[in-house]
């Protein structure tokens, strides 16, 4: 999906600058070089995206067929507590895990930067190593680290004479599941903001170090300016993937269906509502609501980030 | 890095990004459209020419994940040398997605498979999506006289045989008899009383052990414990659904556990987790409220408890009665849309009904409790030794059980959607230390509209 998506945005970005340096009269030529990926993009994205719209107007009952109903399970989705706790869960997931696992990744790509450390490429790989084990394998992984009877914390407590944190209960479940996330995606934007650092020209830093500026000021004032578009591009994408929790519950729900129970991200529940209570049409409502509110989600930091930028 | 134009993509971004996680949140929800009907299935009471029919060549798809199902195949393949089949393994029941998978596949109308493995409960929920293809044309007459009546009537619903049935799970109590033995209790344990007496008795003198672990989910057993006491929640009719999970029948099998469960001498930690296997491994339960299957999940977890197991008669409400009930329990069904009806109910018939795959599921390893008469009645079976009970010839227990098991109950033809939720929202308050008991009102009142909301007549509604 993120490669997905990277490609398609270089791709939209390649044909917006093409355009503009041929003028409109080749725009036939243009169209056939963008045509492979066209077909692709309305195949896959758009094509489903309006069946999807198509299948939420319906109603389709297990006795009785199917029938238009509009914009029926819209509104049953705006007024549905369990749609609305799962927004709620994830965003406040999301204010508070992004950041965390953005400064965390900034920090580290900063540090190999520098220059200063021992072995970088040995740090490199270890950091990014978590982003290679897949998500499910990393949530079984952490489930087990988390167990309350048999875990290494719970051994630990053992041995301390205490019982161990229930990391699986309904108060610390969401920054368990934060921890996992933060765990597997910090090397991974590490490597994309090490890659924007590497990418500034060194007369940038020639000339600040000529200035007076030490390693701290060049990092202030040099890297953190110049990665802005990096760290928008990791942000978004992080904004994406909090909202599109998933994978996480769904493993812990073996463990801990007292806790995720049906409904704990909106994307589970729009998983059970399809194929556990077979109500795809409402799933499909549901699931274009979400995409509503990633849309407004990332529109938000956009226009935050450029007006920080026009104030300067 | 300077050719990166940020500001110039804006907005074109912002579309594109929006457009590409909706898609992605939708791929779950995009199934194909349309009815998967149509392949074959004669479905009147006309018998198939089966000797014509199995001549012709054909390959078949089958989804179990019963263990032992590799060794049936390949006996199957053997003796029909034309019919190729493909075993896969879509997941283990519920837990392991497999109905979800068959629900998807059947929607999406691609890479379906012909013959299903299908629990008991399940079989009218695939009935009333159509799914299933009435096996009656292609099995020999009188075909179901093979069955006890209870058998029978899990898979004989409005007038079609909807699949062959494979294994039961009547309920039993099975324990670790070292454990029991030093903690003082007395077995075996008759009634419920009784056990209650026993599971405090036994949390006391075992602080980190319990005599069993019952938890708030697994709609499937707590099912079990309602039909053993005489409740009838659910009628499988869907012009005449009826839900009734409040009856005083009910309400007194949770009572007794929320009991248990508040004066903390049995846990409630989630089954067929890794945790749950490790706290047998380790000796954290003393025993479970297990179907004959039991051991199949236990096995490569008590190689230090082999031999110290025991089954156990259900206990019962009152002293002197014999009751018992059913959790889980396989058929093999076909799926209507299938291109070789004939073939796919042969495979499921030989596999399930002759002599070979059938006496290999009724050993150990596989620990499966037969369905056919022939095999529950034969005394070599019922003698057997087993390695995994110490040598206790586990089958007599388990037929006395099954023998007992009323046939009056029926599954509600909407199971997915009764056990997910029965699952929650029980499992969310036991946890919670509220109890079982306070779920049973807002747990039939989800069904019911549920019910409604997709099209069913509820009784009395």
């Amino acid at each position: 999906m993120t490669e997905a998506t990277v490609t398609s945005v270089a791709a939209s970005t390649r044909r917006g600058r093409g355009r503009r340096k041929a003028g409109t009269h080749h725009g036939v030529k243009g169209f056939l070089f963008t045509a492979p990926f066209m077909v692709l993009f309305l195949g896959f994205f758009i094509a489903p995206l309006l069946y999807a719209l198509y299948l939420s107007l319906f109603r389709e009952q297990l006795v009785g067929g199917n029938a238009f109903v509009g914009l029926d399970n819209y509104k049953d989705g705006l007024s549905d507590p369990d749609f609305r706790s799962g927004v709620g869960r994830v965003a406040l997931y999301m204010v508070v895990q992004v950041p965390i696992m953005l400064g965390l990744a900034l920090v580290f790509a900063l540090i190999l930067d520098s220059a200063k450390v021992w072995f970088p490429r040995l740090f490199r790989v270890a950091f990014f190593m978590p982003y290679a084990v897949p998500t499910v394998i990393a949530a079984l992984m952490w489930g087990y680290i988390y167990g309350r009877d048999f875990g290494p914390f719970a051994d630990i407590a053992d041995k301390l004479g205490t019982s161990p944190p229930n990391f699986l209960s309904e108060k610390l479940m969401l920054w368990s599941i934060a921890n996992v996330a933060t765990w597997t995606w910090t090397g991974y934007n590490m490597i994309i903001f090490y890659a924007a650092l590497r990418a500034i020209p060194s007369e940038l830093y020639e000339a600040a170090a000529v200035d007076g500026a030490g390693a701290v000021r060049i990092a202030r004032y040099v890297k953190l300016p110049l990665l802005r578009p990096a760290i928008l591009l990791c942000t978004i994408f992080s904004i994406i993937g909090s909202i599109q929790l998933f994978a996480e519950p769904q493993i812990f729900y073996a463990i801990a269906p007292q806790v995720i129970g049906k409904a704990y991200t909106p994307n589970l529940y729009v998983y059970n509502l399809a194929f556990s209570d077979q109500r795809l049409n409402y799933s499909a409502a549901l699931s274009f609501l979400l995409g509503l509110i990633v849309f407004i989600f990332s529109i938000l930091v956009m226009y935050m980030s450029r007006r920080q930028e026009e104030t300067r | 890095m300077s050719n990166w134009s940020w500001r110039d993509g804006h907005r074109r971004l912002a579309v594109l990004l929006a457009f590409c996680f909706t898609a992605a949140a939708l791929v779950a929800a995009c199934g194909g459209g349309g009815d998967s009907g149509g392949g074959g299935g004669s479905s009147s009471g006309k018998k198939v020419d089966m000797a014509a029919e199995l001549k012709k060549p054909a390959n078949l798809t089958i989804w179990a994940w019963t263990p032992g199902t590799e060794k049936a195949v390949a006996m199957f393949e053997k003796a029909h040398p034309n019919i190729k089949v493909r075993l896969q393994n879509a997941g283990q029941g519920a837990t392991g997605g497999h109905y979800r998978k068959v629900r998807t596949t059947i929607k999406s109308g691609k890479g379906l498979p012909d013959v299903v493995q299908m629990e008991f409960q399940y079989t009218p929920s695939f009935l009333l999506t159509k799914d299933l293809l009435d096996m009656t044309p292609y099995l020999p007459k009188n075909f179901l006289s093979n069955y006890p009546e209870w058998i029978r009537n899990q898979v004989n619903i409005q007038n079609g045989i909807y699949g062959i049935p494979w294994d039961s799970g009547p309920l039993a109590f099975i324990y670790r008899k070292d454990l029991l033995k030093k903690a003082g209790v007395k077995t075996p344990i008759v009634t419920w009383d009784d056990f209650a007496k026993a599971a405090e008795q036994y949390h006391k003198a075992m602080p980190d052990s319990y005599l069993t672990n019952l938890p708030g989910g697994q709609t499937g057993q707590w099912l079990g414990l309602f039909w053993q006491n005489g409740a009838r929640p659910f009628t499988t009719d869907p012009s005449n659904f009826k839900a009734d999970l409040t009856s005083p029948q009910v309400k007194q099998v949770t009572e007794y556990w929320d009991k248990l469960y508040a004066n903390g001498s049995i846990s409630h930690d989630a089954d067929f987790a890794s945790a749950w296997y490790q706290g047998f491994a380790k000796g954290k339960y003393a025993g479970w409220i297990s179907a004959a299957w039991g051991p199949i999940f236990l096995q490569s977890y008590t190689k230090s408890s082999k031999g110290q197991w025991q089954a156990q008669a259900l206990p019962v409400w009152k002293a002197g009665d014999k009751t018992s009930a059913n959790w889980g329990g396989s058929t093999l069904a076909v799926l209507k849309a299938t291109k070789s009806p004939a073939a796919a109910t042969e495979l499921a018939r030989w596999m399930l009904t002759e002599q070979k795959p059938v006496r290999m599921f009724s050993a150990e390893p596989q620990f499966l409790f037969p369905t056919v008469n022939w095999m529950l009645k034969d005394p070599n079976w019922l003698n057997t030794k087993y390695a995994f009970y110490g040598g206790q010839q586990v089958n007599k227990v388990y037929a006395d059980m099954a023998s007992v098991v009323d046939k009056s109950w029926q599954w509600p033809p909407i199971f997915e959607y009764v056990n997910t939720t029965g699952d929650a929202i029980r499992s969310k308050s036991v946890d919670q230390g509220k109890g079982a008991t306070v779920t049973l009102q807002p747990w039939q009142n989800a069904v019911v509209n549920y019910a409604k909301q997709q099209g069913l007549t509820v009784a009395g509604q």
